[in-house]
């Protein structure tokens, strides 16, 4: 299930665009719109790209669906054990916001250019959420295209 | 007996929904915006985010995103429960 070479061309060069800007919606959550959420969704949509373009064979040959699932629990552990870090205090307690640590920094009041160092457990939270919902729904893809390929195969 | 059984369900469960209708607040209501206010007041010096909707999502209300990732792993485990077997075979 070969598509052609206009498909491969085309999503071999928009992949790392979308990658880029799925990554930075990811990394930028508490500065600008977007959050682990959404980033996931068009970083998966990057490789649902590939998918398409390069047909499931070739996506079998590199990735199983249940690494994609080790890592989709890989991030789901990591969001609840960054909430419970803070228990101390109470459930989802932001402990680093305003420590002097990493990601410690305080932004001024109102509008202000932003500063990555800043929000403390909300950006680690964001990598989390983005690991998991990219590898939630990458994985939910590929086994709808595996089937159907395999399915498609009997047919003929 | 089961369908006496899921009728008189069925009907407490409307009673409660027909309920909950009328208990409801009318519309517009409550006006203050206190919650708001706090949010857009404090949010950047509390949580340090210049974005105040994640630091609602992941910070103030971080039981619902909790949710909201349980209902994608749900989702994700039930999908791959149930086609994997077609994937591989």
């Amino acid at each position: 299930m070969s598509e052609s070479k206009i498909i491969k061309t085309i999503s071999s060069i928009a992949f790392p665009f979308v990658m880029i800007y799925g990554l930075y919606v990811i990394l930028h959550g508490h500065l600008t719109p977007g959050g682990g959420f959404q980033g996931g969704a068009i970083v998966a949509s990057a490789c649902v790209l590939l998918l398409a373009g390069y047909g499931s064979r070739e996506i079998a040959k590199r990735i199983k669906e249940g690494q994609l699932s080790v890592l989709e629990s890989i991030g789901a552990l990591g969001f609840v054990s960054l909430a419970l870090l803070g228990i101390s205090t109470t459930f989802f307690y932001n402990f680093l916001a305003g420590s002097h640590s990493i990601f410690g920094r305080i932004p001024p009041f109102g509008s202000n250019p932003g500063d990555l160092n800043t929000a403390g457990l909300l950006p680690l939270m964001n990598i989390s959420v983005g690991i998991k919902v990219i590898a939630g729904l990458f994985a939910i893809v590929m086994v709808l295209a595996f089937v159907t390929w395999k399915m498609g195969g009997r047919k003929q | 007996m089961n369908k006496t059984v899921s009728a008189c369900a069925l009907a407490l469960f409307a009673v409660f929904l027909v309920a909950s209708v009328l208990m409801l607040r009318p519309f517009g209501e409550p006006e203050e915006t206190t919650m708001d206010d706090y949010i857009i007041g404090n949010a950047q010096n509390e949580t340090g985010a210049n974005n105040a909707v994640t630091s609602v999502v992941f910070d103030y209300r971080g039981f619902d995103t909790l949710g909201e990732a349980t209902v994608l792993f749900t989702a994700v485990a039930g999908v791959l429960l149930v086609l994997r077997r077609y994937a591989h075979e």
